[in-house]
């Protein structure tokens, strides 16, 4: 044992590397991504670790894997659950010979992604056990439980942190590279009896599943991290190993905190010693540990749950009551005691635990300082924006350029370029999911014809989910030009490889699978490449491709400018300008700003991409910039 | 004991490194260190803040900080340290580069948003003596380098002694965190007055 400061995701990658995981598999998303890139950085000798084209692919590989005796985990973000369903659904019913844990992270807010879904949810769907950490150091010890009963009872695991867990720092205790598990795998056994999935095999698995899961609440119940404390009395952090569950010490409070994942760290936390109120941590919402809950509300009053996203806990102690006939007032989000949606703060927690272990309401104080104190000026919005010199911004401008005064629809994608859509470019019209931006703008184009339909999509998820759609538009004969936005990296994520690279998550240099290929090998009759940052010609290129009939693909290339170096900076010569402000007006690049007046470049941003030079109608910029 | 921070600017001005080196030179004394920090979405020019919570033992469970629960604000950009301010302690410190990051929406429309008012706000709600406005950006320019404004600003937020570390417990962790290459100038802007 040793100590380390660790992100999250870092303490999963090396507690699943102590669990002697033999195959990592993943598609990159905000929370999740460091995961697989720490067991990467982390990898011991005969760890294979790949980042797949996307959470589907991930998933059947490590599936795969685990079929033939391996200690296997998938990691992705909530919304790639949703991509890996249809094998995960079917796979519940399989199972696994190996260890398999399929690590989800669920983003309350939400912060980085489109919905605020909760994986638990989905553990309960797919009817397979779900683990949910509270801290980096729960977050590193609990992986290697789920390992081990994932192995235990041959199915695939749910680990679910949350954004907060996964990135968060701390000092924890992890074992050294001579404690790990080792584990060698036997290699897949035929027997279509098993691995075969037929109605036969689902129906006998079905009640086997069922069976499996009305005792692992009971066995729930026993695992230690799901515990009932005393108030926030318990001394020693939420990671020091439990003393089994202290009913007997418990107060004689008639109220009760339920709570799971960094809720249950700030009510401890909010807590902070208080003792008038027993909790229920609950490590497994699923399956649920009834046995320990029954023994939480047992002589209690009132239970307030605290919890993110959806109303899991509070749901499940409700059912308990009525099953059990306890007389218990289970309060939260389906009683509007907390809020339905949005991140718990450690202030809204506190609010929550106050109102409800005060005795009288709560009487609104008015605080004179705070009135007669100064009110602070306004502070400036600071919304995300496309860096200074991305290659997508004049990707855009040529499109918007070439467009102008004609009917059309702008459907966007999944990554940075989702960025497109501030102003003044205003250049993303939709954006629902990975690879739809492609069938979105087909359906458009079927109900307004004349409308000219482009879909813009990244290059990494072009590969994840864009090809299908691109098969579609062909088939069915739509009209609509693909714009492949190109920077040779999945950029949004942090600059994950991907098969356009030519690198793998391993570090090996392998062929690249060419974009305009794949697009030829479709059937496109109009596939060409561009330099984004050659912008007449980028223009012409929007153009010509608007005299082809059927679909129409640009791949403008250009790497993403936060791993190339800068090309210089650009210069506003102050005699030329004439202060109009066109390049302001067009392009909104964060690195051309007013200082007392006077249009200048922002040395410390600009990439010397010379979009804004070729933009000003008087030639005023120059510097070194891109030619 | 518990020693709240919070640190904030803008994205890309290189809080994270700042958070490594704190925690690491608490680790080094034998503190617990937990830390929540923004990434993703919200990097690409948005407002980032991490928190960061040492501890010499007392229980310590959750990586974020409650309204008026930090000792001290590091903000790389004083109008991020206006928003970050109603964390602040009562007396508690506030170190804050004094130049203002235009964001880009502000350029587009044209509307005003300059360091003035942000620094006059910041004198009158903060402790006499608790509010230390540093030029980091010509401090790190002057060093030839804009990159090490964080180890400036780093280097003011220990000599306040509100964070129970020393300029010797960060100096002695350097060569941990920062490639060696670069240690000669960190060690230079964390020194610098």
């Amino acid at each position: 044992m040793h100590s380390e400061f660790l992100m999250g995701n870092a303490a999963i990658a090396l507690g699943a590397i102590a669990a002697g995981v033999d195959l990592v598999a993943g598609y990159p998303g905000t929370p999740s991504t460091e995961t697989l890139e720490n067991t990467a950085k982390y990898r011991p000798e005969g760890l294979y670790v790949e980042w797949s084209v996307n959470e589907k692919s991930a998933m059947e590989v490590a599936a795969g894997a685990a079929y033939a005796g391996a200690r296997t985990m998938v990691t992705m973000k909530q919304v790639g659950l949703n991509v890996a369903s249809d094998p995960l659904m079917s796979l519940e019913y399989i199972g696994v010979k190996g260890g398999m844990v399929i690590m989800v992270a669920d983003d309350p807010g939400p912060i980085s992604s489109q919905t605020e879904q909760d994986t638990r949810h989905f553990a309960y769907f797919s009817k397979l056990p779900c683990f949910d950490p509270t801290s980096v150091q729960e977050a590193y010890d609990m992986i290697q439980d789920a390992f081990a009963y994932s192995e235990e009872y041959g199915t695939p695991v749910f680990f679910r942190p949350t954004t907060r867990i996964c990135h968060a720092y701390a000092s924890i205790n992890v074992k050294d590279a001579d404690e790990y598990k080792k584990n060698s795998p036997e290699g897949f056994i035929k027997d279509s009896k098993r691995w075969v999935i037929f109605p036969r095999l689902s129906n006998a698995n079905h009640r086997k599943i069922e069976a499996r899961n009305e005792k692992l609440k009971d066995v729930f119940s026993e695992y230690p991290r799901n515990m009932i404390l005393n108030g926030g009395a318990n001394a020693g952090a939420a990671d020091a190993a439990p003393e089994v569950s202290a009913v007997q010490s418990v107060t004689a409070s008639k109220k009760g905190i339920a709570a799971g994942g960094i809720s249950f760290a700030l009510t401890m936390e909010a807590l902070h010693g208080r003792t008038d109120a027993r909790v229920f941590k609950v490590a497994t919402p699923h399956p649920f540990p009834e046995k320990l809950a029954v023994e939480f509300l047992t002589g209690l009053d009132e239970v307030l749950c605290l919890e993110e996203l959806d109303p899991v806990i509070e749901r499940e102690l409700t059912y308990v009551c009525g099953k059990y006939g306890l007389d218990v007032k289970i309060r939260g989000k389906l009683t509007h005691d907390t809020a339905n949606a949005g991140e718990n703060s450690l202030d809204l927690i506190k609010q929550y635990i106050n109102s409800f272990l005060s005795e009288q309401e709560n009487v609104a104080v008015v605080d004179q300082a705070a009135i007669e104190a100064p009110q602070p000026p306004a502070i400036p919005i600071r919304p995300p924006v496309l860096c200074a010199g991305c290659p997508h911004r004049a990707s855009f401008y040529a499109v918007k350029v070439a467009m102008k005064r004609q009917k059309t629809i702008f459907c966007g994608d999944i990554g940075c370029y989702t960025l497109g859509n501030a102003m003044p470019l205003d250049m993303c019209d939709t954006c629902l999911c990975m690879g739809a931006g492609i069938n979105i703008a087909q359906g458009v184009y079927r109900i307004e014809p004349d409308t000219k339909a482009f879909a813009f999509v990244g290059d990494s998820t072009f590969f994840a989910s864009a090809i299908t759609g691109i098969i579609n538009a062909v088939y069915n004969q739509a009209e609509m030009t693909v714009c492949i936005l190109d920077n040779s990296t999945t950029a949004m994520t942090g600059h994950q490889p991907h098969p356009g690279t030519g690198r793998t998550m391993m570090g090996e240099v392998v062929a690249k699978v060419s974009i305009e290929a794949v697009l030829r090998g479709i059937g496109l009759e109009f596939v060409e490449t561009v330099d984004p940052l050659d912008l007449e010609k980028a223009v012409d290129t929007v153009k010509r491709a608007q005299e082809v009939p059927g679909v129409k693909a640009i791949i403008f290339k250009s790497p993403c400018v936060a791993i190339t170096k800068p090309k210089g900076k650009a210069a506003v010569d102050p005699d030329k300008c004439i202060g109009c402000r066109k390049c302001i007006r067009e392009i909104g690049c964060p690195g051309i700003v007013i200082n007392d007046g006077f249009v200048c470049i922002d040395d410390s941003l600009c990439t010397g991409c010379g979009l804004c030079a070729l933009i000003c109608p008087v030639g005023s910029i120059g510097g070194e910039v891109h030619d | 004991m518990i020693k709240n921070i919070v640190l904030c600017g803008v994205g890309g001005q290189g809080t994270v490194l700042a958070s490594k080196l704190l925690a690491a030179a608490a680790m080094e004394k034998g503190f617990t260190v937990m830390s929540a920090e923004t990434i993703g979405m919200a990097q690409r020019g948005g407002n980032v803040f991490s928190n960061i919570r040492i501890s010499d033992g007392e229980a310590m469970y959750a990586p974020m900080i409650g309204t008026g629960e930090a000792d001290l604000i590091l903000a790389f950009e004083p109008g991020e340290a206006v928003r970050m301010l109603p964390f602040l302690k009562k007396d508690g410190f506030v170190i804050t580069n004094t130049r203002a990051v235009k964001p880009t929406t502000a350029t587009l429309t044209g509307s005003g948003y300059d360091a003035g008012p942000m620094l006059e706000y910041l004198q009158k709600k903060v402790a006499d003596g608790h509010l230390m406005q540093v030029d980091g950006d010509s401090a790190a320019a002057a060093l030839g380098n804009p990159r090490v404004l964080n180890v400036v600003l780093l280097g003011a937020a220990v000599r306040t002694g509100a964070l129970g570390l020393t300029e010797e417990d960060i100096l002695n962790v350097m060569g941990k965190v920062i490639k060696e290459k670069f240690l000669d100038l960190n060690r230079k802007a964390f020194t610098l007055a």
